[in-house]
């Protein structure tokens, strides 16, 4: 590839053509600052925060989109650039509601670190303001358009990331805000609940809702008997919440932590993944072997169940009826445990740490209520754990590792790989591989299935049957694989899908931030957290066993049934067209072709 | 063309043919609501999502599409439809007053329309007719070098000529 070379505050740097002055000047060891700018998914110009000043350049350029050319030589740091990024930022603190010590994102602020960085002591401009009400609607995330800077990355990564579009800017100029169509409650538009918005919104203007107060009041309540699951993915990094490197893995500490707080138990998610392994890869046998409808595509992800509702309703039937392991947990927390300990039901509070907004909305399901009472009742994301641990005042360099407590947080290395992209394929790969032939697998690794392509594949020979398996992370690449799938295309028997890109590593409660490199360390966290369990195949897990043995028989039950399993809804596109008009409401047809 | 006022079957197919004829092509979805403002007369919701669904488009990006030029309406729009320049060269020579006292006759506020339907008012920037300024349009009629006592007549002109079809 030809390279060009240019001048940057007085450095030579030499780089590929077509790469942008920012890209260059980062080669350079120069740090431009930037507010819009988020890697191949929001590359607009828009912002004007990255202005430098180009020699015979008429006007600044915004060094996010403007190629760097041979000879050109460029400032970044001279008057005329400081001047114009502090007139930039001063005017969107003109129009932005000065409430930083009670905003979500205190601390943790791109305009506030660039107010600090550009050494903004006071804002010249004074003018109009509109003030909107933020929309609280869903259970998941709260928009708050006072606090927008219309980047615009939240519309970038929706659309180009996820394929849903839910919201787009509207109107013009001075009125131009970002939202759904005509400025619906997000309730009541196809929005999946991802929270990919939330992690890259660089202000408070689209964050998870806050539920700590109401783990805080269970745990307050003497006659609660509270208990805590953490999602597989929150062990590699809730540390970051306390300034550890991500892929750090902080399983022992959370536990520790998580029982400061006051849980009566801390228990893990990975088991009901273990479990969810037993009932999805019989069900996927079951299918495969008496003819049922294939390909079976993973139900885990609550965010991608909600696509495939709104999205692709005429492949319900593909979809695995297993309810998540988030769920699995809550069912059997208030049946099994509840029994084995002697605990009423109705006095067992059961709070979910998860890295997915989605499961907020998930948790509040109407069909999530095998036990006769909610499967969960709270869920905080990690952003929250994080935030609940600080109130808390505890002091995690300080924290002795500890163990999960028995019987609902023994799990194995088949279960923590749920977190990355294809965890899910590979576990149900190494429990179905032996179930299916009762012979010991060579090697408990699939690496097809690993790593951050989009879109894998790989066939296994099960006992001389050949399985067709693919892997999606993000919505965007689950279309591709799902068009493929309803044109007859791809001939897949089983498919895993995951919303977010990554994985739940990835996932919309994740610390902020989450990009392309943090979540490459946390895969790489996840498989060395697995590698570290001595039991390393679902079916093997002795808790599962008991399980089966004592309460449930065998996979696939009529108990199984009534508490794992579950069934799906076709949502319309237009959630807020009937509502709203009635009239021609019949002609917006749930699945489009 | 003459604006229906209803969504009858014949409207909503002759839109479908036309999103059919613009599918697929660059700028489908500008030409598309284009036919239909001017047929329609307005964007409501039903007719934005038939085009959403037709064209394989976000409702976001046809509302943010519709919502973001002044040409588009999402209501409908009054039989005669009143445009006040307020660019610079209207502005300094009175637009303003001319504009308030419109607001004054009809009781409406600019971008409204009266409820009988007769009249709606908005405001547009330059009309690229500086030397009548203050200038005004309605519907294609133009009103040049306006003043504030000048519109009570105006609007009785149209009142007139309305009640004048309406008996004949």
């Amino acid at each position: 590839m030809a390279t060009v070379t240019l001048t940057i505050d007085g450095r030579k740097v030499e780089i590929e053509q077509g790469s942008t002055i920012l890209e260059a000047a980062k080669k350079a060891g120069i740090d431009i600052p930037t507010l819009c700018h988020l890697e191949e998914i929001n590359e607009i110009g828009a912002c004007r925060v990255c202005v430098v000043e180009v020699e015979g350049a008429k006007t600044l350029m915004a060094s996010c989109v403007a190629p760097v050319a041979d000879g050109m030589v460029v400032h970044t740091n001279s008057p005329r650039v400081r001047n114009s990024r502090k007139i930039t930022v001063e005017l969107l603190l003109s129009n932005h509601p000065y409430e930083c010590p009670t905003c979500i994102r205190n601390g943790n602020c791109e305009l506030q670190s660039l107010a600090e960085r550009l050494g903004i002591r006071s804002v010249r401009y004074q003018g109009e303001r509109i003030e909107y009400t933020p929309d609280t609607s869903t259970p998941s995330i709260v928009r708050d358009p006072n606090k927008c800077v219309l980047c615009r990355r939240c519309v970038a990564v929706c659309d180009k990331i996820q394929s849903v579009k839910a919201i787009g800017p509207l109107d013009r100029g001075f009125d131009t805000t970002i939202g759904p169509a005509f400025k619906d409650p997000l309730k009541d538009v196809a929005c999946v609940l991802c929270g990919q918005c939330t992690l890259v919104c660089p202000v408070g203007a689209l964050y998870e809702k806050d539920q700590i107060d109401e783990v805080w009041a269970a745990l307050d309540d003497p006659k609660k008997h509270v208990v805590v699951q953490t999602a597989p993915a929150t062990r590699v990094s809730v540390g970051e919440m306390f300034g550890l490197p991500p892929g750090s893995i902080v399983t022992g500490k959370m536990v520790a932590a998580l029982r400061r707080l006051g849980f009566d138990k801390v228990f893990d998610t990975d088991f009901t993944a273990d479990l969810t392994i037993l009932e999805e890869g019989s069900e996927f046998l079951e299918r495969l072997t008496k003819g049922g409808t294939l390909p079976l595509i993973t139900s885990c992800s609550p965010g991608w169940i909600k696509f495939i509702e709104h999205f692709y309703p005429d492949l319900l039937p593909n979809l695995s009826t297993c309810k998540s392991p988030q769920q699995m947990f809550g069912a059997l927390a208030k049946t099994y445990y509840a029994e084995k300990m002697g605990i009423d039901p109705k006095d067992i509070f059961v709070v979910s740490i998860m890295p997915c907004t989605a499961k907020k909305f998930e948790a509040k399901r109407p069909e999530m209520t095998s036990s006769g009472y909610p499967d969960i009742d709270v869920v905080l994301t990690t952003r929250e754990l994080g935030r609940m641990l600080k109130q808390a005042g505890i002091d995690w360099d300080a924290l002795e590792e500890e163990d999960y407590d028995a019987p609902l947080g023994i799990s194995t290395g088949a279960a923590v790989i749920f977190g990355a992209t294809g965890g899910v394929m590979e576990a149900a790969l190494r429990t179905a591989y032996e179930l299916a032939t009762g012979k010991e697998l060579p090697s408990v690794d699939f690496h097809d299935v690993r790593g951050f392509q989009g879109i894998k594949e790989a066939t296994v020979d099960v006992d001389g049957t050949k399985v067709n398996v693919a892997v999606a992370h993000t919505l965007g690449n689950a279309r591709k694989v799902l068009d493929r799938v309803k044109s007859g295309e791809a001939d897949y028997h089983f498919i895993e899908i995951m919303a977010c890109p990554g994985g739940c590593i990835g996932g919309g409660g994740q610390p902020i931030p989450t990009n392309t490199e943090i979540r490459l360390k946390r895969i790489a966290a996840i498989y060395t957290a697995d590698e570290m369990m001595t039991i390393r195949k679902s079916h093997e897990n002795p808790v599962i066993k008991q399980l089966y043995e004592e309460y449930l028989g065998q996979p696939l039950s009529h108990r199984s049934h009534e508490l794992l399993h579950t069934h799906y809804y076709a949502r319309s596109k237009y959630p807020g067209m009937e509502a709203a008009t009635g009239q021609h409401a019949s002609a917006s047809p749930v699945a489009a072709d | 063309m003459e604006k229906k006022s209803c969504l009858c079957e014949e409207l909503w197919s002759e839109l479908d043919n036309v999103i059919a004829s613009k599918r697929g092509k660059p700028g489908a979805l500008m030409q598309v609501l284009h036919w239909a403002q001017e047929n329609i007369g307005y964007l409501p919701r039903e007719v934005q999502v038939r085009v959403a669904e037709g064209l394989g488009v976000a409702l976001s990006e046809v509302y943010g599409v519709a919502t973001f030029y002044a040409f588009f309406s999402l209501k409908p729009k009054g039989k005669y439809q009143i445009s006040c320049c307020k660019g610079t060269a209207c502005y300094v020579r009175g637009a303003p007053q001319v504009l308030e006292r419109f607001e004054r006759e009809l009781g409406v506020k600019a971008g409204d329309t009266t409820d009988d339907g007769m009249f709606s008012l908005e405001v547009v920037r330059c009309l690229g007719a500086c030397g009548l300024s203050p200038v005004i349009t309605v519907n294609k009629d133009t009103h040049a070098r306006m003043k504030a006592d000048l519109v009570p007549g105006i609007l009785s002109k149209y009142r007139k000529a309305e009640l004048a079809s309406e008996t004949a």
